[in-house]
Formats: C-alpha cells, sequence, structure tokens
C-alpha cells in the first residue's frame, strides 16, 4: 500500500516533474522506507546487502545503550544533588526533558543542512550524519543553551564537512568539531573544570578531582564503571560504551585496531604520568573517568577521520591515547584531553597514511632494483 | 609441492546452487553458435568473412586491426548466419549455424620433439588460438612479438559457483600435458602451475612436466591467476606475465596433436534458478539456451551470466557463450524493494559483514539476486578491502589513484599486478556501492594508453 503510495507520487520527483527540485529529499525517504530496487549493471552481478544506512544505523544501535543510561543518569544526578527521592521513570523522565530537545536540534539542524547540500549538488543524502547527529548530544554537556547547540552543529556540518565534499571528504569528526566549537566559542558556559548536575547547580566531575589531586574525593571503581558520576551524557557509563564496543566489533563495522591501540597508548601515558608522580590517580582511575572510554569506541574508530590503512590505525590510535592521557595529566588548563587528541590526531592521520603507504611504494621499488639487477 | 602458500584474506560468497558433478553430453545436435569480438579487451576487430559464407572450425572470422597476425577462428564449421553490431558499429557477436558433422580445417600435426617457440608460436597463431594467451599486466591478450618472464597457468577456480577444473581435464590429460609443452617453449622455461593444495586431484596437474606447480589454500580469490603471479613472482615494472586458462591449455594440446581446431570444452550450468545444474562437454561459443531450456525454475525473472557472478557478463537466456568463459550461471534479478532494509533482523539476507543475523546460520547457503543492496556513495568504510585482496596492495589508495589518474602512484601502489577481476570481492563487499571493476579497467586502460 505504502509501496503503491510512493509509485504513484514518484514521477512528480523525476526528471520534468512538477517537485523535481525535491528529487533528493524524496529519494531519501524513499530509500529510507525501502531498499530501491536498483539492479547491477556492470560489475559483479550480486553485491553484499550492507549499504550506506544499515552502516550508519548499526553504529547508532551501538549507541543507543550510553544514551539510555545517560537519560536516565541525567535525572539521577539532577535528583540526588537537590536531594528529592526519585524513581526509575521519574529520572528517566527528567533526563529526556534534558536530552532529547538536544537531540531534537541536533538532527534537525544537521540533517537540514545535509538535506539541502545534497539537492544543490544533485546527490542521494548521505547517511554519515545520523552518527554525527546522535553523538552531538551524547558529548555535550546537559545544560548546553539548544541554540548554542544548533549553532555548532551547523559549523560542524557546514565548515567540517560540507565544504571538503560531505561524508567520506572530511578531515575531522564532525561531532567532536561541534563540541570542541562550542568549547572555543562559549568557553564561559561549557565550563572546563566543573559541569551541571542539577538545574542552577554544577559540580566537579571525576575529571577535576584527578585534575585536581583529589583522588580520594573520587567515587569509588564500580561507580566510575556502572557511570552514576556527572559529566556528557553519553560518557559516564563504561558498561554501556563496552556493550557498544561488542556491536561495533562483532558486526564488522568498528576497527579494533583503533580500539585496542588507543587503549594500549592511554594506559601507557597514565602509566608513565603516575610512575613520575604527576598524577595521584591510578591507570584504571584514569581510563574509566571521563570522554576516554566514548572517544575511543565511537569517536577514534570514525572510518573516514581516523588512518585508513591497517598499520596506520595502530599508529593512530597509540597517538590518541597517549595524547589524551599527556593532555589530561600535564595540561592544568583542560582536565581532559580525549577531544583535543582525536581532533589533532584526525588532522594528522593522512600523514600517517602517507608514511605507511611510502612504504608499500618503496617495498615495491627496491623489488623492481633487485629484479633488474638479477636480469 | 613441498611449500603449500596459504591466503587467509578472501572471501567464499555462500551461494547456492553450485553445479552437480554430472558430466552430460549433447544429446540432440547443437547448431546455434557465436564468437564474441568484444569480449577481447583492446582488440580492433576487422571482419574477414561475410554473412551466408561457409567456414570450417578453424577458418578466420576476424582478425585484430593493430595485430592482423592475431586472428580468431570459427570453433564450428558451418554458414556464417548473422553479424550483430552493437553502438557505434562495435561487432558485438558473428553468429554461425553450424553443420551437424563438424569439418575441420586441417592445421598439421607438431610433434612434441618438434616444438620451438617459432613453430608453437605461428601454430597458434594460424589457429587462432593465440588471443586465448592473455597477459599481465593489463589484462589484454597478449602481444605475439613479445616474450613473456613467465608464463602461468591456474588449475582451480575459487570463484563462486565455479566448477571444478579437475573437471576440464579428465580424459584429455595427454592434450593438456602437450599444451603445456607448448607453452613451455614459448616461455623458454617451465611454466608455473597453480593448483589447490586440497582440492586439485587430477594427475594431469599433481604430476604436469615441463611446469613448476605451486600449491595454494585459501578462500576466493585464491584461484584467480592474479593473486598466484602476486605471491610466486609479482609483476614488476616492464615485465610481461602471460596466463592461460586450463581449458585453453586443452585446446591448445589438441591442436598439436591433432591438427585441427577442436574447441570442445567443459561448461558448467550452475545457479539458484537453475532445476539441474551439472558440466556439459560442448563447444565454444555454444546458444545457452540449449543448456537451459526446460532447465530454469519458473516464475521468476532470471539473469544469465556467461562466467561468474562476480566478473561475467550478464547475456539474454539464449545468448552466446562469452569465448573466455566455462560456466553459466542464472541468478534471480533483484529487481525487488527491501522494506526499511536498514533495520530488518535479515535472517535470510547474506553479507560479509555481521549486520544481518544471517550470522546465526554460518553454514547456510543463499539465493542472492542482483539488487544492488543500497545506493551509490563515496568511499567510507576503510579497511574492509584489504581483508578480501590477498595481495600486498593497498586497494583503497590505488583505486583513489585510477580515479585520479595520477600514473605516478598507480604505479607505485601496483597498479602492473592487478586486473579488474581481482577487486571483484572488494566491489562485492563495498557498502558504498562503487563500481570498483570499472575503475580498475579504467585505470589500466588509462595507464596503458599513457605509457606507450
Amino acid at each position: 500500500m505504502l509501496r503503491n503510495f510512493l509509485d504513484r507520487i514518484k514521477p512528480k520527483f523525476e526528471k520534468g516533474g512538477k517537485y523535481h527540485f525535491l528529487h533528493s529529499t524524496f529519494e531519501a525517504f524513499e530509500s529510507f522506507l525501502y531498499v530501491p530496487d536498483k539492479v547491477t549493471s556492470i560489475g559483479s552481478h550480486v553485491r553484499d546487502a550492507l549499504d550506506m544506512k544499515r552502516t550508519m544505523i548499526v553504529v547508532v544501535l551501538a549507541l543507543v545503550p550510553c544514551f539510555l543510561f545517560g537519560t536516565y543518569n541525567v535525572g539521577y544526578m539532577h535528583h540526588a544533588t537537590v536531594g528529592v527521592e526519585a524513581g526509575f521513570w521519574q529520572n528517566f523522565w527528567f533526563g529526556c526533558t534534558k536530552v532529547l530537545p538536544m537531540l531534537v536540534v541536533s538532527y534537525v539542524v544537521g540533517l537540514a543542512i545535509e538535506f539541502i547540500f545534497a539537492q544543490v549538488r544533485g546527490h542521494e543524502v548521505n547517511e554519515g550524519f545520523l552518527v554525527s547527529g546522535f553523538l552531538i548530544p551524547l558529548i555535550c554537556p546537559p545544560d548546553v543553551p539548544l541554540w548554542m547547540l544548533a549553532v555548532a552543529t551547523a559549523f560542524a556540518v557546514i565548515i567540517g564537512k560540507e565544504v571538503f565534499g560531505g561524508t567520506g571528504m572530511n578531515i575531522w569528526n564532525p561531532a567532536l568539531l561541534a563540541r570542541a566549537f562550542l568549547f572555543f566559542a562559549y568557553p564561559s558556559q561549557i565550563s572546563g573544570d566543573k559541569v551541571w548536575v542539577a538545574d542552577a547547580v554544577s559540580g566537579p566531575t571525576p575529571l577535576s578531582h584527578i585534575a585536581a589531586g583529589e583522588i580520594n574525593a573520587l567515587p569509588d571503581l564500580q561507580t566510575l564503571f556502572w557511570g552514576f558520576i556527572p559529566g556528557s551524557v553519553g560518557e559516564t557509563s563504561k558498561f554501556c560504551i563496552l556493550l557498544g564496543a561488542v556491536i561495533l566489533l562483532w558486526t564488522g563495522i568498528g576497527s579494533f585496531r583503533v580500539m585496542i591501540s588507543t587503549l594500549a597508548g592511554g594506559v601507557l601515558m597514565a602509566w608513565i604520568g603516575g610512575l613520575a608522580g604527576s598524577t595521584g590517580a591510578s591507570i584504571l582511575q584514569h581510563i574509566l573517568s571521563g570522554g576516554f572510554l566514548f572517544g575511543l569506541v565511537f569517536m577514534a574508530t570514525d572510518p573516514v577521520t581516523s588512518a585508513q590503512t591497517g598499520t596506520g590505525k595502530l599508529i593512530y590510535g597509540f597517538l590518541v591515547g597517549l595524547m589524551a592521557m599527556l593532555i589530561r595529566i600535564y595540561n592544568p588548563a583542560y582536565p581532559e584531553g580525549m577531544m583535543l587528541a582525536i581532533l589533532l590526531m584526525n588532522t594528522f592521520a593522512p600523514l600517517i597514511d602517507y608514511l605507511v603507504v611510502g612504504r608499500n611504494m618503496a617495498r615495491r621499488r627496491k623489488r623492481l632494483v633487485l629484479a633488474s639487477k638479477k636480469a | 609441492m613441498e611449500k603449500v602458500i596459504k591466503l587467509r584474506k578472501g572471501l567464499d560468497i555462500k551461494i547456492e546452487g553450485s553445479p552437480d558433478s554430472s558430466l552430460d553430453a549433447p544429446t540432440v545436435s547443437y547448431t546455434r553458435y557465436a564468437l564474441k569480438p568484444a569480449a577481447f579487451y583492446g582488440m580492433h576487430p576487422k571482419l574477414s568473412v561475410q554473412p551466408q559464407q561457409r567456414v570450417l572450425a578453424g577458418e578466420p572470422l576476424f582478425f585484430d586491426k593493430n595485430h592482423p597476425e592475431i586472428v580468431l577462428t570459427s570453433p564450428v564449421s558451418g554458414v556464417v548466419e548473422e553479424i550483430v553490431y552493437g553502438p557505434r558499429r562495435v561487432i558485438e557477436e558473428i553468429r554461425i549455424t553450424a553443420d551437424e558433422k563438424p569439418q575441420y580445417k586441417d592445421f598439421g600435426v607438431l610433434e612434441q620433439k618438434d616444438f620451438t617457440a617459432e613453430k608453437v608460436r605461428e601454430k597458434l597463431l594460424q589457429a587462432g588460438l593465440w588471443a586465448f594467451i592473455r597477459q599481465r599486466p593489463f589484462d589484454l591478450p597478449a602481444d605475439p612479438a613479445g616474450t613473456p618472464r613467465d608464463i602461468f597457468v591456474s588449475a582451480f577456480d575459487t570463484a563462486p559457483l565455479a566448477p571444478d577444473l579437475d573437471m576440464v581435464v579428465r580424459g584429455q590429460e595427454e592434450y593438456f600435458q602437450a599444451g603445456i609443452d607448448a607453452l613451455a617453449k614459448l616461455a623458454g622455461k617451465k611454466v608455473h602451475l597453480g593448483v589447490h593444495h586440497l582440492k586439485t586431484a587430477s594427475k594431469a596437474y599433481l604430476e604436469c612436466k615441463n611446469a613448476e606447480i605451486h600449491s595454494f589454500e585459501g578462500p576466493h580469490p585464491c584461484g584467480n591467476v592474479g593473486i598466484q603471479i602476486h605471491h610466486v613472482a609479482p609483476i614488476n615494472k616492464g615485465d610481461t606475465v602471460w596466463y592461460v586458462h586450463p581449458q585453453d591449455v586443452v585446446i591448445m594440446g589438441r591442436l598439436f596433436m591433432k591438427g585441427v581446431y577442436d574447441a570442445t570444452k567443459v561448461v558448467a550450468v550452475a545457479g539458484s534458478e537453475v532445476l539441474k545444474t551439472g558440466y556439459h562437454k560442448v563447444i565454444a561459443g555454444l546458444n545457452v539456451s540449449y543448456l537451459l531450456k526446460d532447465n530454469l525454475k519458473l516464475g521468476t525473472d532470471v539473469r544469465v551470466v556467461s562466467g561468474n557472478i562476480l566478473t561475467g557478463t550478464q547475456i539474454q537466456a539464449d545468448g552466446y557463450l562469452g569465448p573466455y568463459d566455462h560456466l553459466v550461471s542464472v541468478i534471480p534479478e533483484g529487481k525487488r524493494f527491501r522494506f526499511m532494509g536498514w533495520m530488518t533482523p535479515g535472517l535470510n539476507t547474506y553479507s560479509y559483514s555481521r549486520t544481518f543475523f544471517s550470522w546465526l546460520f554460518p553454514n547456510r547457503r543463499y539465493r542472492m539476486d542482483t539488487n544492488l543492496n543500497g545506493g551509490e556513495r563515496a568511499f567510507v568504510l576503510t579497511g574492509q578491502f584489504e581483508k578480501v585482496l590477498p595481495m600486498d596492495i593497498y586497494p583503497m589508495q590505488l583505486l583513489k589513484a585510477c580515479i585520479a589518474q595520477d600514473i605516478e602512484n598507480m604505479e607505485a601502489l601496483g597498479i602492473y599486478e592487478v586486473s579488474p577481476e581481482d577487486f571483484a570481492l572488494c566491489e562485492f563487499i563495498d557498502a558504498s556501492k562503487i563500481e570498483i571493476q570499472k575503475i580498475v579497467r579504467e585505470g589500466l586502460e588509462f595507464i596503458h594508453k599513457e605509457v606507450q
């Protein structure tokens, strides 16, 4: 029935039709409802069932546990701080009132820009923003004014992505770029070491405890792991993040190399920091607090902005982890280093790839020289 | 045979309809054949026959304008029925109605002891078999004036639904050996013969003389000759390597031993839409309707492919077998909408990734159709192509160099070592639905033109 309806209105959007100027939009909605009936014409006659929509949805799915828990935790933190006894649904509902508007703003602004650009370029609408738009509310503090969020999202999509040619061509992770924009454009609102915990109350996060050296004020490891701590919406529950990591790795969408090497880099730097006496927190405390794990699983692994070669991914991830901890431990201005570390390494990822691919080229050249010597 | 080259990367697509091991000979006389000049990549065909002209098996039908010594001859004796032109007067098919009893043009027997590179070359050129020797780089028919660094033959095929190449040489062992002997003379050294460590059983391959045998093991594209060359002796800039399909080696052997072009070959019929799959002993260029008549499942729109489903050519159900092909695959056409494909569990949907719940059934085989399964996007995912290309090559970087027509980087990244078929699996798994084999083909064409 739905199919019949689509088939009936389709001609209006095709070339020469009345609404041809909206063809990308129509295509986006149609392919959202149905995988197109387009068949292979040249090359391989069969194709894998996986397409970009499914790929992106899998990532969103992996984020859902973090999203649900984060929403609940917003309410939980609020009620705990103001000292009101609240049930599960009360907490969750309060969280929804904070987080859902952010999600809506992020999606509406970002997707609108994506649709406009696709329309102007005559492309199909790209699915990349499905993930970015879901990530943005998860990495922002719950009290960010919605208009700021809208400006940041627009900045990230236009300057971060569309000017480079759209999804697949961007240099920096768009969601992180939005966060960085907020961080640097409105520093007074997005405060460095204290975050929103309840309306009109802000409090320290475990990270700011670490930065201040108040190790005793840190919650115990279990609380850090399960996530009943203040922080950005998505980053608090390490359990949910691990759940997401399992989904990404099992489906083959996320890169195991990036995850494991980022972890290795982080552990190494936290260990060095501990040895040098620069940080009082243990390695585990460092790994479990802040956005380290969230960034590791969902942001560093972004296939477009990370290094693209296998070896490159290992180097890239290792440096992300290393940098994140380095900034945390040795830069007093920023208690959290993950965002800057990933953006920095995004910038250097092409260079890493260049070097890795260069070695492959050198091997080939050497083989040629050897062969011509023999002949 | 001491060393086994084990390849881990690659993918055996779980598609249903592999050919049954039965071998049938024709029961009625088949009369419709065609030679397809367009299949000989890089040639500029010029006709040497007119419609209604009588030809013997082995008499020239056309030649290459750039290399007039390369002729292609008729696989059967009969009357040239029709010449089919495509767009821009490209000669697509030379159709021949065959006689009941084939009459062969006599090329004279060439004894093995008399083999020299010169005589072998001359004989193959005369009989129209030269173009069945193909070369890397560029994936074209070999240049008769050149000498190859090596000649490779891959004795097993790992492509989806591919025929068992042991069937091809069954009863043809001495012809195969004669063909290999002749090729060894052309190369001036032993022929490299790639066999499968576990699956190859035929003595024609395993005990082949004048051949250096390399044993391989692994998923597709391990059987691709390009992959084997890469692991035995990779192609450097300036190298030329020739390769021949075992089936054509047999036909060449017949030429030397019997003195005629006897194009009989074993062709497999496979695919989920075929009622009875299996092997058939037929002559090259056969109209496939003889094999598919009353043999297709009713009620589905099907796609008939001459060759395998990754690299073959789409033909009509009464189209003709391509000159290089030994397989007819029939799969359902996928012109249908899949509701909410991004969120269905997909228990019956095959994917290389585990994004569909079909991973719960690792042993199931799937009835796969020709749906593109999505829209074309930019390259987004990374690190996927590497998993199905067992070569020391960075596929995405090479593809991007091809798109950018950056000759220096194409060379440095190994364009001379690849052909479109090696990238077929990359194209299959690509979530961005990019036409990767086309990019490689155009890259090869471009660089071929530039370096000349």
